[in-house]
C-alpha cells in the first residue's frame, strides 16, 4: 500500500517539475531563482514538501515500532524481560551492582530513550495553467506558511507526549528490575556475574601481533619505515620503485630534453597568461613586439613545439630502446635533435615577435626555414628510433613503439605537405591548413602520447595492458578516421561541401579509437584503483585519460553542422584546445615525467609540491575552460539571433576574466612544476648519513687503517 | 603475425595508409581547387598600398581575431551580401619566398569579420582613429591599440595626415597624431576589402534561415528594432550616446538635420553620404544606406530611433515617406 502511495506523490512531483521547467524554458533570459520565477518557487515548495514528507514517514516508522514494543510487552511475561536485562549488563553496571550487593542497597537504574510518531497527510497538487501564475503561487505559499508551521509544531508536541509516555514505561520497568536485583541473593549467580565482569574487563596489550622482538625481514619486503608518529596532513605516497639502471649518458640527454621542455612550458604559458590578460586590459602595453596578434602564435607554438614536442621526444628516447630491450642506436643523433628543435622554437619566437610569419593558419605561423629545422630534427630522431627497433632483442614490437614511431613519421609528412613552398594557391591553402592543424594535434601529439601511456601506465599500475588487440584497433582506426577530419574547422566555408561532410563523418568515426583506447586504459586500472591514493604519478594519468575521453568526445560534438552554428569562431574552440592539449597531453606528459625523472636521477620530487602542482593545475584548467565554454555558447546564440556584435564582446568580459584567473592558476602550477624538476634533477639530494658513513668506511678500508671485516 | 613483428612492413603500411588518405583529403582537393578556379571578372587588383597593407595585416597577426569568410549561413549575412565562394580567394598566391598564401580566412571571430569592411566602414578617418586606439570610437572594444603606426608631433608639416584623436587619449592637448605611411597602407588594405559581385547575380543561398519572430498582432510585420540597426550601422562613428566624436564625427543629439521636420536631407545623407561639414574638421560620411543595402523600413526605423533618443524629440517618419524620398534622391 505504502509504496504505491509514495510512487503517486513522486510521480505528481515529477510531472509538476517537468511542466514548470518546460514553461520556464520558453521564457529565456530570466533568472532561475528570482522571486518572480515560477520554477524557482515551485522547486522551493517541492523541496519543503519533501522534507515534511520525510519527517512524516520517519514519525510513522517510529510509531509502528512503539506499538510493536507495547504489544510485545503486554504478551511477554515480565520476568523474562528482567533476565534479559541482566544478561545485557555491561562491565560498569556490573561493578555497580556487585558493590551494591555487598551493601545490600539498591539504587534506581535509569535508561533514557525517545520515540514518537506522526503520520502527516501529503499535499497533492496537480499541474494546471493556473499554477503557473506567480500571483496564485504566492497566495498558495502565504497559505502554506501557517499550515506548515502548525504541522511542525504538532510534530514537536507529539514527540514530547510520546517521550513522556516512554519515560513512564521505563520507570516502571526499571523499578521492577531494581526490586528483583534487591531480592537476588543467589551465590552462584553472583559468581557468574563476577566471571562475566572479568571477561568484559579483558583488554589487549597491543603487542599481540608485533611481539617484542624487532621484525626479521629476510626478503627485503619492508620499505619506507618511519619512526615518526606525527599526524599526516599530506597522504604519504610511495616512492618510485627502482627500475633497471639507465645508461647515464642517455639519462643526461633525456634530462636535457625534459629540462628545455620545462623552460618552454614556463615561457610559453607566461606569454599565454599575458595574452589572456590583454582580453581584460587591452591597453596594458602599446609595443609592436608584444601586441596580441604577434604574441598569440608565440604562445601556441612555444607550448606545441617547445614544451610538448621536446618532452615527448625525451620520453621517446627512454621508451623506444627500453621496450626494444636494447640500447639507443646513437646518442649523438639525440643531441642533434635536441639542438635543432630548440633552435627552431627560439628562432620561430623571435621571427613571430618581429612580425615575420607564414601568413595566417594556426600552428603554421613559423616560416618554413624555421620549421625545416624542426623537421630535420624529427628525421634524425626517426632514423635513430628505427635503427634502435631494428636491433631489438624481442621478437615483437611493443605497441608503444607502433604509436611513437608512426607519430614521428606522420609529423614529418604533415610538415612536408604543409610547408613545401611551391604550391597551395587560393583555397588550396585553407584545405591544407585544415589538414595540417588537425593532424599536428592528432597524429603527432595524441598518437605519440598514447604510445607513451601504453608504456608508463601498465608500468605504474604494475600489471599488463588490458587488451593488446584494443590497442591495435585504436591504432589503425585512429589513422583511418583522424586523417580525414581536418576540414571540420572550415564547415560552411567555401571549401568543397563533400570535403566538409567527409570531415564530419570522420569526426564521428573518432568514437572508435577513442572508446577503444579509453576502455583499454580504464580496464587496465580495474581492481587497481587503490593504487591511486598511494601514487603521485597515477592521478596525473587518471586526469589525462578522463580528459582523453571527454575532450575527444567534445571534439566530435563540435564537428556537427548544427553545433558549428553556435560554437564556430567563438572561444569554445579555445576552451576545447586547452582541454585537449592541456588536459590530455600536458597531464599525461607530467605523469610520465614524474615517473621517469626519479628513475634517471634517483631523486624524488617533494610530494607536497607535486600535490600542489596537480591540484592547482587541475583547478586552473577547470576555471579556464568551463566559464569560457559557457560564455562562448551564449555568444554564439547572440550572433545567431542577430544581436549587435559589440554586445557579444561586452557579454564575454566576465568569462574572459575567469579565463585569466584560471590561466593564472595554471601558470602558477608550472612554477611549482619547474621547482619539482629542479628538485628531481639539479638540486643536491638531502645528505644520506648512512651513505656517507659507508663511503668513509670504504675509503678507510682502502687506506688500510681499518682491518677488513671479513678475515 | 608478420605485419606486427616486422618493423619495416609495419611502418610502411602505416605510412602508406596515411599517405593515401593525405592524398585524398588534402593534396588532391587542393590541387583540383587550384586548377579549376579563377578570380571573378569584376575583382579589382589590389593597389600598391593595399598590397603593403596586407603584408602589415599579416605581420601583425590580425587574423588571430578577424576572419575573412562569409559562411553560407543566415547568421553571417551581416558580414556580406552573399556567401563566400572559392573564386573569392582564387587571386591569392604565395605571398613571397618566406610566406605562404594568405587567404586569411581565420578560425576565430573575437572581432568582426572583415570580408566586406571596405564597404561597411569605408571612412578613412574612422579607420585611422580606430587603429590609433579602438577605444576612441568603440568604448567597449578590446582590440589592441596600434599606436606605433602613428607619429606624435608638436607641429604638423605639409602632407601630414592628421588624425583627430580625442584629448583623453593624448599626453598633452597640443600633441598632433600623424598617420605613418604604414598606417595609411593598412587602411588602404582595409578599404579594399569588398565583396565582389557575381557576374550572373546568382549567388549561393544562405542556409539555416532565422525563424521570424512570432507575430502577436496577427499577420502584421514585426516592427524593426531601430536601436539594434543603429548599433550595427551608425554607432561606431556617432557613438551610443549620439554625441559623435569631437573633431571627427558630428553629434546627432540636437542636430538640426536630425530634428528637421522635413526628413529629406536626412534621408539624402544616409543614402548618398555627406561632406558638408568637412571644413569644421569632421570626416566625410560614407553612403551608409546604399553601401549596406538598407531598406526603406530599416532606414525609417533608424531615423525614428535617432529622432527620438538622447533628448531628441521630433516627429516619426513612416516607411512610405522614406521610400518616396529615397526614390527622389537616388543618384
Amino acid at each position: 500500500m505504502k509504496p504505491h502511495w509514495l510512487k503517486r506523490i513522486v510521480l505528481t512531483a515529477a510531472v509538476l517539475m517537468v511542466s514548470i521547467y518546460y514553461v520556464q524554458a520558453q521564457s529565456k533570459g530570466s533568472a532561475f531563482f528570482a522571486m518572480n520565477s515560477i520554477a524557482g518557487l515551485w522547486t522551493f515548495c517541492l523541496l519543503l514538501m519533501g522534507v515534511i514528507l520525510l519527517s512524516a514517514l520517519s514519525m510513522k516508522y517510529r510509531l509502528k515500532n512503539l506499538i510493536r514494543s507495547l504489544r510485545a510487552r503486554h504478551q511477554k511475561p515480565q520476568l523474562e524481560n528482567v533476565a534479559a536485562y541482566i544478561r545485557q549488563l555491561n562491565s560498569h553496571q556490573l561493578t555497580a551492582l556487585l558493590r551494591i550487593k555487598q551493601h545490600t542497597k539498591v539504587k534506581m537504574l535509569i535508561w533514557v530513550a525517545l520515540g514518537c510518531s506522526l503520520s502527516a497527510k501529503a499535499l497533492d497538487a496537480k499541474p494546471t495553467r493556473l499554477m503557473n501564475q506567480t500571483g496564485i503561487l504566492i497566495t498558495i505559499i502565504l497559505i502554506l506558511i501557517p499550515v506548515l508551521v502548525g504541522i511542525a509544531l504538532m510534530i514537536f508536541k507529539l514527540r514530547r507526549v510520546i517521550g513522556n509516555y516512554h519515560r513512564k514505561v521505563y520507570q516502571e520497568e526499571s523499578g521492577l528490575l531494581a526490586t528483583y536485583l534487591d531480592e537476588m541473593n543467589d551465590a552462584e549467580m553472583l559468581n557468574e556475574l563476577l566471571q562475566r565482569k572479568a571477561a568484559l574487563d579483558y583488554s589487549l596489550n597491543h603487542d599481540e601481533l608485533a611481539g617484542t622482538v624487532a621484525a626479521e625481514d629476510n626478503k627485503g619486503l619492508l620499505n619506507e619505515i618511519s619512526n615518526e608518529n606525527n599526524v599526516n596532513f599530506i597522504t604519504r605516497k610511495k616512492a618510485s620503485s627502482s627500475r633497471p639502471p639507465v645508461d647515464p649518458a642517455l639519462g643526461k640527454l633525456i634530462l636535457w630534453f625534459l629540462g628545455t621542455a620545462t623552460f618552454w612550458l614556463l615561457f610559453g604559458t607566461t606569454v599565454g597568461e599575458y595574452v589572456g590578460i590583454k582580453f581584460v586590459s587591452p591597453d596594458v602595453d602599446h609595443l609592436s613586439w608584444l601586441s596580441f596578434g604577434r604574441l598569440r602564435p608565440v604562445h601556441t607554438n612555444a607550448v606545441f613545439w617547445g614544451w610538448a614536442s621536446l618532452a615527448m621526444l625525451g620520453l621517446g628516447h627512454y621508451i623506444v630502446p627500453r621496450v626494444s630491450n636494447t640500447s639507443i642506436a646513437s646518442l649523438k643523433r639525440g643531441w642533434y635533435t635536441l639542438i635543432l628543435v630548440n633552435a627552431a622554437v627560439v628562432l620561430g619566437t623571435i621571427c613571430l615577435m618581429a612580425g615575420i610569419n607564414n601568413a595566417g593558419g594556426e600552428y603554421r605561423e613559423y616560416i618554413w626555414p624555421v620549421m625545416a629545422l624542426f623537421a630535420t630534427g624529427l628525421c634524425i630522431t626517426l632514423a635513430n628510433f628505427i635503427q634502435t627497433i631494428a636491433r631489438r632483442t624481442s621478437k615483437e614490437i611493443y605497441i608503444s613503439n607502433w604509436y611513437i614511431v608512426s607519430a614521428v613519421i606522420f609529423a614529418i609528412v604533415i610538415v612536408l605537405v604543409a610547408y613545401s613552398p611551391f604550391w597551395q594557391d587560393g583555397l588550396g591553402e585553407t584545405i591544407v591548413q585544415g589538414y595540417y592543424m588537425h593532424q599536428g594535434v592528432g597524429m603527432w601529439f595524441m598518437l605519440f602520447m598514447l604510445g607513451v601511456t601504453y608504456y608508463f601506465l601498465p608500468q605504474q599500475l604494475n600489471r599488463p595492458i588490458y587488451s593488446y588487440s584494443l590497442g591495435i584497433l585504436a591504432f589503425w582506426s585512429q589513422i583511418v578516421f583522424y586523417t580525414v577530419i581536418g576540414t571540420h574547422h572550415f564547415v560552411f566555408s567555401s571549401i568543397p561541401w563533400w570535403l566538409q561532410t567527409v570531415a564530419i563523418v570522420g569526426s564521428v568515426g573518432m568514437l572508435i579509437p577513442v572508446t577503444s583506447g579509453t576502455t583499454n586504459f580504464f580496464m587496465t586500472f580495474r581492481n587497481g584503483w587503490h593504487k591511486l591514493a598511494g601514487s603521485y604519478t597515477l592521478p596525473f594519468f587518471l586526469v589525462g585519460l578522463v580528459f582523453y575521453f571527454t575532450g575527444s568526445m567534445q571534439g566530435t560534438a563540435e564537428a556537427f553542422r548544427y553545433t558549428n552554428l553556435i560554437w564556430h569562431f567563438t572561444d569554445f574552440t579555445v576552451a576545447h584546445s586547452h582541454i585537449t592539449m592541456y588536459g590530455i597531453i600536458t597531464f599525461l606528459l607530467w605523469a610520465a615525467i614524474y615517473t621517469v625523472v626519479p628513475v634517471l636521477t634517483g631523486k624524488e620530487p617533494p610530494q607536497i609540491t607535486v600535490g600542489i602542482h596537480f591540484w592547482v593545475a587541475l583547478m586552473g584548467l577547470l576555471f579556464y575552460t568551463i566559464p569560457l565554454m559557457y560564455g562562448a555558447t551564449y555568444r554564439g546564440i547572440m550572433w545567431q539571433s542577430g544581436k549587435p556584435f559589440i554586445d557579444s564582446v561586452v557579454f564575454m568580459a566576465p568569462y574572459w576574466l575567469w579565463r585569466a584567473i584560471g590561466g593564472s592558476l595554471m601558470w602558477a602550477s608550472h612554477i611549482v612544476f619547474a621547482y619539482n624538476m629542479y628538485k628531481m634533477s639539479l638540486a643536491t639530494a638531502a645528505p644520506d648519513i648512512k651513505e656517507a658513513a659507508l663511503k668513509k668506511l670504504s675509503e678507510q678500508y682502502l687506506k688500510g687503517s681499518v682491518s677488513s671485516p671479513i678475515q | 603475425m608478420e605485419l606486427f613483428d616486422n618493423h619495416k612492413t609495419l611502418y610502411s603500411t602505416a605510412l602508406g595508409l596515411f599517405l593515401i588518405l593525405t592524398l585524398g583529403v588534402a593534396i588532391l582537393p587542393a590541387i583540383s581547387n587550384e586548377q579549376n578556379n579563377a578570380p571573378l571578372p569584376d575583382a579589382p587588383a589590389l593597389s600598391e598600398d593595399a598590397v603593403k597593407g596586407k603584408a602589415l595585416f599579416i605581420a601583425n597577426g590580425c587574423v588571430a581575431c578577424h576572419t575573412q569568410q562569409v559562411r553560407n549561413v543566415e547568421m553571417d549575412k551581416i558580414w556580406g551580401e552573399r556567401p563566400g565562394i572559392a573564386a573569392d580567394y582564387a587571386d591569392d598566391h604565395r605571398t613571397d619566398l618566406l610566406r605562404n598564401t594568405a587567404t586569411l580566412m581565420g578560425t576565430e571571430r573575437t572581432g568582426p569579420d572583415l570580408t566586406n569592411v571596405g564597404k561597411r566602414q569605408p571612412s578613412r578617418d574612422w579607420q585611422l582613429v580606430h587603429l590609433f586606439n579602438p577605444r576612441t570610437v568603440v568604448e567597449q572594444s578590446i582590440m589592441p591599440a596600434y599606436t606605433w603606426l602613428f607619429d606624435i608631433k608638436d607641429s604638423v608639416q605639409e602632407g601630414d595626415v592628421v588624425v583627430n584623436v580625442p584629448e583623453a587619449f593624448l599626453a598633452s592637448p597640443h600633441q598632433k597624431v600623424v598617420a605613418s605611411r604604414e598606417a595609411l597602407q593598412l587602411v588602404a588594405y582595409l578599404q579594399s576589402l569588398k565583396q565582389v559581385k557575381l557576374p550572373d547575380e546568382k549567388s549561393p543561398l544562405f542556409l539555416y534561415k532565422r525563424e521570424k519572430p512570432a507575430d502577436n498582432n496577427g499577420g502584421a510585420p514585426a516592427t524593426l528594432n531601430g536601436a539594434e540597426l543603429y548599433a550595427n550601422n551608425c554607432q561606431s562613428c556617432h557613438q551610443p550616446n549620439g554625441e559623435g566624436l569631437k573633431g571627427a564625427f558630428p553629434p546627432l543629439k540636437g542636430s538640426k538635420i536630425v530634428l528637421n521636420d522635413d526628413p529629406e536631407l536626412m534621408v539624402d545623407i544616409i543614402m548618398n553620404g555627406y561632406s558638408g561639414r568637412v571644413q569644421e574638421g569632421f570626416g566625410e560620411m560614407p553612403a551608409v544606406g546604399t553601401l549596406n543595402k538598407l531598406s526603406a523600413g530599416e532606414i525609417a526605423a533608424i531615423m525614428n530611433h535617432e529622432r527620438s533618443s538622447w533628448g531628441n524629440n521630433s516627429r516619426k517618419v513612416t516607411e512610405e515617406e522614406v521610400k518616396t524620398i529615397m526614390d527622389k534622391v537616388k543618384k
